[in-house]
């Protein structure tokens, strides 16, 4: 038999190749952050590192999205420099960081309004209470309240098909407290989705349809939908969910804050420092962008007092997130 | 000189050997990450409850943790996903192996495999976004979230992993089969489902459980069309969840990962891997009971 | 019924069933060219992702998929080719054996997720490679192992014993006999298996996300412990944004996704119709 002799410059080529692979796996950069989190909040923070790249390329920033609960857990593992949350840190997180010896310091950086809607096709509905909210989600209502006419008189005797927010996610647990008046408290026969875009297309066909999602996604689908003032008692004004309603606190009690939690030994890095900074002046600029809502200025002012001052722990320990006065509790901290 | 090809040898198979482990102890893992928070999940919820109780709302205030729910969820995407599966793509299989030409076997097969390259979320979009709708024209009451179109689309995915190998394992049974069957007056029909496919049968039932376990896993495709709402029911018109979008749905979720809560995904995961442990185990012993080897 | 009529009544059958499987792929593409072939043009290219649809494009995530690709057959065809061989060829038919591949036919059920918690815990953390694309590379060869190892096994186990037995009166020893007569022999069937785990790995977001691909990656990576991003991944995210555009962009990026894989397809299809032609079957 005659024995081919290997191709040698075949092989050189592929070890080169690999030499080329491995080979710089030791780039220097000025500076890494590891932002990891919520889906939710992650639109607001690649817009912030997008802009921040174009004035300091040589700070590398990623960002990931492995969920609020996922990121927390990486960054009680000392693993991100950043977390994104669409929640404050929960009572056991916490304990994890006081075992974990991990302080961080909370920065709340925009509101999401939840926007109420229905189809387009619906004509009957003005305005909702936070009452008849109660009475559709509560979780006593599973099976029983199918008509719209069960929650309001004067409404038709038309099929009530809710849609609303995954089980999984922050949204659920705001809403359901909020609402409900405890988290997780909801009935469970309604459509859910984690992609609001899908409960977009739910609802909008639907003419008894009524569903809840961010506002960001009724701003984009205007057209498909109709927005629902809500009332939060019955004597008080039905409010529309808007950029200046969400921020000035007379949207309630559907707006909920969103936040970035920073580890306390990052924060004593000057790159951290410096994106920390950038972060505050703008996440007003491109909360708007994204379909978020700014905090009120003062806001932003007292929590970058806090990151400077390097005050730790959440304003939410023991305390609900729902209907809270940020800046109330961001002034009482200090 | 003969005991140097003999080392050469027997480092050739150590490190074959090595590379075998290495399926072993993915499974080992699998089983400690499964077990590890599913033991601490049962510290909590009784075994009985889990397997009995109708319900299955851990996210929700009122927590119920039946798993049945959730696999029966799975079940119904599985079968339906099957039931299309198989017939066609054993036949088109066939097809391509008695009947076509080769030309167009070379162009059917590869075009066909391209389905299975097709990413999940891609498929489950389709399912959500066109399928539903279209069925929702022939059955009214179909609802936006269901299992059949999902289970469809699992179905068309897994087409490719049937066909493929079983065409594979046709075209491995040795031309004097069927020439020999030719030979004795038998059409095409009776040649190919008489002879040939019996034949292959070993590589075609493990083509099948292939696609079965597949299906079994199958995660994005059901979490997109299927829905959220775990339902104990075996009508394929209601929305279901399945054990996978439930896991998914958690894991990249906003639960706090040491929570009660998050250890589900633990429990849901380990019964799907036994009940696929089992349906393995059955079908290979079918497999051993039927298995023919030709020359 | 006749013999003849069941004849003509498969045939019917089957050309039904495969222009069932080619209309859907049909219907699949086009749906997504219309969607989206408007943004695919060369920014979408170069362009890194952003929170504006029309400036967001691929460059990373695209340059992120082909490295932890390059990195993921590199793991796993060797050990799943040589473990097929193993197992086949070389393994006692014994009752541990048989355990076996049960076994790894289980895997190949395990959902996805599950092989991301699996990397997170082994690859991430205890062998600490953090969230770089060799852990994600570790990790979705561990989930298209069970594939390929079926593949392989089922193709030499095709192999006729004869050509076996006609090597060793020539002399061979069993490895020259399995390198040079058998694997040749099942070369096909192995890329068959390569072909359908190629295809499952490239479509893969959530083992990947668990196992710390990221969504925005600003750079290319360079090496085998950078962080990085898959174009699954953006897709997914995009089609849960709110605004229009990125509707277009997750349609424009799943077309290069599916032109990605068919060419890798192609090239394996190509060489596998040369090998169907080698050995005339």
């Amino acid at each position: 038999m005659i024995y081919k002799k290997p191709d040698m410059s075949r092989y050189n080529f592929v070890l080169l190749g690999m030499i080329l692979l491995f080979s710089s796996c030791f780039k220097e950069y000025k500076g890494k952050i590891n932002i990891d989190g919520s889906s939710s909040v992650y639109p607001i923070t690649e817009a912030v590192a997008e802009e921040f790249r174009k004035i300091d390329p040589d700070i590398r920033v990623t960002v990931g999205v492995s969920g609020t609960g996922g990121g927390f857990k990486k960054f009680l593992r000392g693993e991100t420099d950043i977390s994104n949350a669409s929640r404050p840190i929960s009572a056991k997180e916490l304990e994890a960081s006081r075992a974990a010896g991990i302080e961080f310091i909370e920065i709340p950086v925009c509101y999401d309004g939840m926007a109420v809607v229905v189809s387009p096709k619906n004509d009957f509905v003005d305005y909702v209470t936070v009452a008849e909210l109660k009475k559709m989600w509560s979780p006593e209502s599973q099976g029983k309240i199918k008509t719209w006419k069960q929650v309001r008189d004067s409404w038709p005797d038309v099929p009530l098909n809710l849609y609303g927010a995954g089980t999984s996610s922050g949204t659920y647990d705001y809403f359901t407290e909020a609402i409900n008046g405890k988290a997780k408290a909801s009935r469970g026969d309604y459509t859910a989705s984690e992609d609001d875009n899908v409960l977009v297309q739910g609802v909008s066909s639907d003419r008894g349809s009524l569903g809840y999602f961010g506002l960001a996604y009724y701003t984009e689908n205007k057209s498909k939908l109709k927005l629902i003032p809500v009332k939060l008692t019955e004597e008080s004004e039905a409010i529309f969910p808007t950029e200046i309603t969400v921020q000035n606190g007379s949207y309630q009690p559907l707006s909920r804050p969103e936040f970035i939690y920073v580890n306390l030994k990052s924060a004593q890095l000057p790159h951290i420092q410096k994106f920390v900074k950038f972060y505050m002046e703008n996440a007003a600029k491109l909360a708007l962008e994204v379909g978020y809502v700014p905090l009120p200025v003062e806001a932003y002012r007292l929590s970058y007092e806090r990151f400077t001052k390097g005050h730790t722990g959440s304003v939410f320990e023991n305390k609900s997130v729902v209907g809270a006065n940020l800046l109330q509790l961001l002034s009482t901290h200090q | 000189m003969a005991s140097k090809k003999f080392k050469s040898e027997k480092l050739i198979e150590w490190t074959m050997l090595l590379c075998s482990m290495v399926s072993v102890l993915t499974t080992i893992g699998i089983i400690l990450v499964l077990s590890i928070d599913s033991i601490k999940f049962f510290e909590e919820v009784s075994f009985v409850d889990f397997l009995t109780d109708k319900q299955w709302t851990p996210l929700f205030e009122d927590k119920h943790f039946g798993i049945m729910s959730l696999l029966s969820g799975t079940l119904l995407t599985t079968t339906i996903a099957i039931i299309v599966a198989v017939p066609v793509g054993l036949s088109i299989a066939v097809f391509l192996n008695e009947y076509a030409s080769k030309r167009f076997t070379s162009i059917v097969k590869p075009l066909l495999e391209v389905l299975a390259a097709v990413p999940t979320v891609v498929y489950g979009f389709f399912a959500l976004q066109f399928v539903t709708p279209m069925l929702q024209k022939v059955i009214p009451s179909l609802a936006g979230f269901n299992a059949l179109s999902p289970g469809l689309v699992m179905g068309i995915m897994i087409i490719p992993y049937i066909t493929s190998l079983s065409e594979d394992a046709l075209r491995a049974v040795p031309n004097s089969l069927r020439e020999a069957s030719y030979g004795l007056g038998a059409n095409r029909f009776q040649t190919a489902f008489k002879v040939m496919v019996p034949a292959a049968n070993s590589g075609i039932v493990v083509s099948i459980i292939l696609a079965v376990s597949r299906a079994l896993g199958e995660t994005m495709i059901v979490a997109i069309a299927a829905g959220q709402q775990p339902k104990l029911t075996f009508n394929p018109l209601e929305s279901v969840e399945t054990i996978t979008t439930y896991i998914v749905q958690v894991s990249m979720g906003d639960v706090p990962q040491d929570s009660m809560e998050y250890r589900t995904i633990f429990a849901a995961g380990m019964t799907l891997f036994v009940f696929t442990f089992i349906l393995n185990n059955l079908s290979f012993w079918i497999r051993k009971k039927y298995q023919q080897r030709y020359e | 019924m006749s013999p003849k009529i069941k004849d003509t009544l498969f045939r019917i059958f089957a050309i039904f069933c495969t222009t069932l499987g080619l209309a859907t792929l049909l219907i699949l593409l086009v749906d997504i060219t219309i969607k989206g072939i408007t943004r695919v043009n060369w920014s979408f290219f170069t362009n890194l992702p952003s929170r504006l649809p029309e400036q967001s494009g691929i460059y990373t995530a695209l340059a992120g998929m082909v490295s932890l690709l390059l990195f993921t057959l590199l793991i796993a065809l060797p050990i799943g080719i040589l473990s097929g061989i193993y197992l086949e060829e070389y393994g006692k038919k014994n009752r541990l054996a048989n355990f076996i591949e049960i076994n790894i036919s289980n895997l190949a059920g395990v959902p996805s997720v599950i092989y991301g918690i699996l990397g997170l815990e082994l690859f991430v953390r205890l062998a600490g490679l953090g969230n770089s694309i060799l852990a994600g590379a570790l990790t979705l060869s561990l989930l298209i192992m069970p594939i390929l190892i079926v593949s392989t096994r089922e193709a030499i186990k095709a192999v006729p014993n004869s050509l076996r037995e006609a090597a060793f009166g020539m002399g061979a020893t069993k490895w020259q006999t399995t390198s040079r007569v058998v694997l040749p022999a099942a070369f096909g069937g192995i890329l068959t298996g390569i072909i359908l785990s190629t295809s499952r790995a490239l479509g893969e977001t959530a083992p990947l996300i668990v196992v710390g691909a990221l969504a925005y990656v600003p750079f290319i990576p360079e090496g085998p412990m950078d962080q990085y991003t898959t174009l699954p991944i953006q897709i997914f995210n995009w089609t849960s944004r709110p605004q229009q555009g990125f509707v277009i962009n997750a349609a424009a990026g799943i077309i290069v996704l599916l032109l990605f894989t068919f060419i890798l397809n192609g090239i394996a299809i190509y060489l596998r119709n040369r090998w169907y032609k080698k050995t005339a079957i």
